[in-house]
């Protein structure tokens, strides 16, 4: 089994895709002839041409717009931004129109719009780094993918480009992964663990809300996504060899949420540690602490832990950013905080 | 026409025009008027929900638009959207049930009167974030080139929309690409209480065309043919991959800005004069003055039209009312 990374994964699923169905195509800055800043549509304006892989200018309200203006009327576009924290550019089209236009015309229009992208910290300062989930979590309409490992996110881009919805498809720069075509950033972070990179050459759908137990255990449940998962089963490894039973669950979508896995693991578990690198208040975590509380109240026999980016922009020092991030010492300590009541 | 606030006013000239033409785009801008004259009355007897935004005044932009149009091209609309739905051939019907927030709507009761919408006749829909639908219409061009379809996009909005920041970006791209797009600002004089010069560095908006490096026209948007003309004209260079085109049609908001705003910052003398250059009758005395209709035969369109919209409404009241879990239906699409 050949193993690849998670740019290049997702550079397949699309490709495919495209092969598939003519109405797939790909807007965004540089996805042309750079090949995209992190090397994600490398080589697809060779394969597929200017009509369907389109380099625009520096217009992300604007291209969002087309796209959903393409989306309207038999396309089905996949918007790359260089940077998820440009779409704040575009939230209007995003949220205003994207999101609303089904249910603003009666179920009549559908908006088949992939929009996809880098996030997370990794030294590139407040514009650069930040987690965007949150916004688009918080957007009804929207559904919103977080894919941690190459084998997830193939199988969940090819599903998101198959959906009728705006999908935010939500990729971690750290994971991009040294087997993206043409270069790319070699996996930086020691917690990165080397899972679901054994990636099936022929086209898969994972269906969109669903989640996966990346890794079984009985005392506690840590649910995460993108790099915290990864963080999550360094814990979970390091709290087994002290006989602490970790259970890690990935809900790869954030929305629509997949409670029902959620809420059995807890049944079994009965303690529960959420972790996002999107910021705390009002964040991702919080959504997932109050729904566990809707969903698993009676199951639980400890308050659940929320741990998530503290609130503030990032900041550019290695040693802020490292600070204001959660990593492997916070979360061991939120897992051992569970435990203890 | 050298001002936007020169008042425009003589008979429409309707000699050498196909009168079957002429008749259809006088009951067009008749159905249009009369739609949203009803709806103010309906408002006032508090029988309908919601606010609206009325074109009066504006019918022959939206009429002389989408006269040179196919009907599988396809427009985006604003919140003052209704006669841009008439022109486009959405059911009066189906508008007026949508009003009255019916599941018979035309977005099942889920839109009301700023998010008209209807797919089968290409209306995309109605935006009513200023500006929001510019690049929307310009995702359909390029969706029209991508799928060699042959269909132009048309992008209605007001002069308020040109100073968004969407205007600027999906103008660029357009041209760029020689999309097939018209982009028509429909310049009423005032978005809500600010002029054109209060709020525009550069008054004349056609002239903004040049930035993007297309053709910008500025029309007499209370004449329906010289709109027809400019954008037929404009329809065959977008057909043609020449690209887009901006026109910048001269109206009059008749009413204030939403429903019963009374636009008490305009001089009555302004408003008055505009008036008395209502695209309708000088439409009539156009055709009056060519021979094309007789006074009966015209008062016969407008009785019809009358009859059209009471119908509509007639139906709009025996629709059902969408129903408080209807829209669970419609947050996200099955696929």
């Amino acid at each position: 089994m050949r193993e690849i990374g998670l740019a290049a994964a997702i550079r397949e699923g699309m490709a495919q895709e495209m092969r598939a169905d003519p109405s797939v195509i790909v807007l965004g800055e540089d996805v042309g002839k750079f090949g995209g800043a992190f090397h994600v549509t490398h080589d697809m304006l060779d394969e597929f041409g200017p009509d369907r892989v389109w380099d625009t200018p520096i217009s992300e309200a604007g291209f969002t717009g087309l796209g959903i203006g393409a989306a309207l009327t038999g396309l089905r576009p996949i918007v790359e931004y260089q940077y998820l924290d440009f779409i704040y550019c575009a939230m209007d089209q995003v949220v205003n129109q994207a999101a609303k236009i089904h249910l603003m015309s009666g179920g009549r229009a559908s908006v088949p719009l992939v929009l996809r992208g880098p996030q997370g910290a990794t030294g590139r300062g407040a514009q650069h780094s930040q987690s965007v989930e949150g916004y688009f979590m918080h957007t009804p309409g929207m559904k919103v993918v977080a894919p941690a490992t190459p084998y997830d996110a193939k199988g969940l881009i090819i599903s998101a480009i198959r959906d009728d919805n705006p999908v935010l498809f939500i990729e971690h720069k750290l994971l991009y992964g040294a087997a993206s075509p043409g270069g790319g950033k070699a996996l930086s972070d020691s917690a990165i663990q080397a899972i679901g990179m054994d990636v099936p050459e022929a086209p898969y759908a994972i269906p969109l809300g669903v989640a996966d137990v990346k890794r079984q255990g009985e005392d506690v449940t840590i649910i995460a996504t993108l790099l915290m998962l990864h963080r999550a089963l360094a814990v979970a490894e390091e709290l087994a060899a002290g006989g602490i039973s970790v259970e890690v669950l990935d809900p790869r979508t954030l929305a629509p949420l997949d409670v029902e896995t959620i809420a059995a693991s807890i049944a079994k578990t009965n303690r529960a540690v959420v972790v996002s690198e999107d910021v705390s208040r009002a964040g991702v975590a919080a959504e997932l602490v109050a729904t566990i509380n809707d969903h698993c109240f009676y199951d639980l026999e400890a308050p659940v832990q929320r741990v998530a980016a503290a609130n503030t922009p990032i900041p550019f020092a290695p040693a802020s950013e490292r600070q204001v991030i959660p990593q492997v010492d916070d979360i061991r300590a939120a897992v051992l905080r569970a435990l203890s009541d | 026409m050298n001002t936007a606030t020169e008042i425009l006013s003589g008979h429409v000239d309707c000699a050498g025009r196909d009168p079957a033409l002429l008749l259809r785009m006088f009951r067009k801008m008749l159905d249009a008027r009369e739609f949203e004259e009803q709806l103010y009355y309906l408002f006032l007897t508090t029988a309908m929900p919601g606010t609206m935004h009325q074109a009066v005044g504006q019918e022959a932009v939206a009429v002389g638009v989408v006269s040179a149009l196919n009907a599988d091209d396809t427009i985006t609309s604003t919140h003052r959207g209704h006669a841009h739905c008439v022109a486009k051939d959405v059911p009066l019907n189906d508008m007026m049930a949508e009003m009255f927030a019916k599941r018979e709507g035309s977005c099942r009761g889920m839109g009301g009167s700023m998010h008209l919408t209807d797919f089968e006749k290409g209306m995309l829909g109605a935006f009513a974030i200023v500006g929001a639908g510019i690049p929307i219409a310009t995702g359909a061009a390029l969706s029209a080139r991508v799928r060699g379809s042959g269909q132009v996009a048309v992008s209605f909005f007001g002069d308020g929309a040109v100073n968004e920041g969407i205007f600027h970006e999906a103008l660029n791209m357009a041209s760029l690409w020689k999309l097939p797009a018209i982009y028509i600002i429909e310049n009423n004089q005032y978005a809500l209480s600010m002029t054109v010069a209060e709020s525009s560095a550069l008054p004349d908006l056609a002239a903004r065309a040049s930035a993007y490096n297309m053709p910008g026209l500025r029309v007499d948007g209370n004449d329906a043919l010289a709109v027809y003309d400019a954008a037929r004209n404009a329809v065959e260079r977008a057909r043609k991959g020449e690209g887009p085109t901006l026109i910048e049609a001269l109206t009059y908001r008749i009413r204030g800005h939403a429903r019963f705003e009374a636009a008490g910052y305009r001089p009555a003398e302004e408003v008055e004069a505009w008036k008395a250059a209502d695209p309708i009758e000088r439409f009539a005395a156009g055709m009056l003055a060519q021979g094309v209709a007789s006074d009966d035969e015209l008062n016969q369109i407008r009785a019809d039209a009358e009859k059209a919209v009471e119908e509509a409404i007639a139906y709009a009241e025996s629709c059902t009312d969408a129903g408080a879990d209807d829209y669970l239906a419609y947050i996200t699409a099955e696929t």
